[in-house]
């Protein structure tokens, strides 16, 4: 159904649940008001000002930046303030919390397991020289190809859509799941990281890489478009060469120290002082 | 410890022995008018004369050996990962693992018993 054959009116199914009430899952059907452009979370807004205040759900930059919002709409997990509801096409829209996590509320998981599993694997960079880590003398060298490796793992937004289409997850919850190995494998390639040998203490183990079957719904539902699925079996590659004493060891990055003698030219303004 | 990354690399490295001993096994039965060295006396490769002859054979009763043991630790180390996601409590993890262990060995040790045999037996014939 394109956008000019949406009728005015969308019906809004939406999942509601308040366990501390301990109530049962029951759907409730909403009235929106459709306008050319509208997003489903402008959808749960206008129902929330209008109809119900009570409905819940989490949202805070509307712009797909932040990863608040991944519900389960239409069947399939997406970001709220990212998926028009012209693209969906349908005039009854669908929407229900993400799966394979607890719910808090209405349409807002709770993300702790995940979240868990992604602090497990010291999602940061690790390096021996802790004082330059601390106070730097200079910048940690890294060319563009060896940026290219890991950046599309850094668009990742955090928003659990993947963990909610990953189906491992929804029987395993020792597996930690696209979002926390896909970052773990994002630090282990960074080149500026020396952190291979103390995440693989977690990844070798029962929480590493071992359980995925690359179904590569992840990949499909990622709304930032990384390919989690694509991380893993790089990963697994890399633990299953370090078996064999095969993994290409890239030296860490060396520091660029800030190059002396140079006067600032005339007009331009010192950068200010560090705030951290 | 690490241990997982250890497994799933034999995982991957039995799958290929399977896949190169299975290979061998399909050309010698299927194949036997172009591999015709491992069938000496002629005719189709299940012919009891050949049979007998590859039995006799060292290298023949090697592969069966290798062969039973990468489709065990492979089999079962599959089964493993099946029966782990069904989500069972940690105690029952490990009796689950320790019995496929010992199922994988019981089974490791009459296999290879019965090759060997078939190989003693065919060479006092």
């Amino acid at each position: 159904m394109s956008e000019n054959k949406l009728p005015e009116t969308i019906i809004f199914r939406i999942r509601r649940l308040a366990p501390r009430r301990a109530e049962k899952p029951s759907w409730g059907e909403y009235s929106v008001t459709y306008e050319p452009g509208m997003t489903v979370l402008d959808g749960l807004w206008q129902i929330k000002e209008r109809v119900d205040s009570t409905l819940a759900w989490r949202a805070s930059c509307r712009m797909g930046v932040c990863g608040s919002c991944g519900m389960f709409i239409n069947g399939r997990p997406r970001l709220g303030c990212n998926t028009q509801i012209s693209e969906l096409g349908t005039a009854v829209v669908t929407v229900a919390p993400l799966p394979n996590f607890p719910i808090i509320r209405d349409l807002v998981p709770d993300l702790r397991p995940m979240f868990d599993h992604h602090t497990a694997l010291s999602p940061y960079i690790i390096r021996d020289d802790v004082d330059e880590m601390e106070r730097p003398t200079g910048e940690f060298y890294q060319s563009a190809a060896e940026m290219e490796r890991y950046l599309q793992f850094s668009y990742c937004i955090k928003c659990a859509c993947c963990v909610a289409a990953c189906p491992t997850c929804a029987t395993d919850s020792e597996y930690p799941g696209p979002m926390a190995l896909t970052q773990a494998h994002r630090y282990n390639t960074d080149t500026r990281d020396d952190g291979f040998e103390h995440r693989q203490e977690v990844l070798a183990n029962e929480a590493g890489p071992w359980r995925c079957h690359f179904a590569g719904e992840c990949s499909r539902v990622c709304p930032k478009g990384v390919d989690p699925g694509k991380a893993i079996q790089l990963m697994r590659r890399e633990l299953v060469a370090d078996s064999f004493g095969l993994r290409h060891k890239t030296p860490v990055a060396e520091i660029n120290v800030k190059p002396d003698g140079i006067e600032r030219r005339p007009g331009i303004p010192a950068a200010p002082e560090p705030t951290l | 410890m690490i241990r997982d990354q250890k497994l799933w690399t034999w995982h991957l490295a039995a799958g290929m022995l399977i896949l190169l001993l299975l290979g061998l096994h399909m050309a010698i039965m299927h194949l036997d008018s172009l591999v015709g060295i491992f069938n000496p006396a002629g005719g189709h490769a299940i012919d009891w004369e050949n049979v007998a002859a590859r039995s006799q054979s060292l290298f023949f009763m090697v592969t069966y050996v290798l062969m039973l043991g990468a489709a065990l630790f492979h089999g079962l180390y599959g089964l493993r990962n099946i029966l782990f996601e069904l989500g069972p409590p940690s105690p029952l993890r490990q009796s689950l693992g320790w019995a496929l262990i010992l199922v994988g060995l019981g089974l490791f040790v009459f296999g290879t018993w019965a090759a060997w045999a078939s190989y003693q037996n065919t060479l006092s014939v």
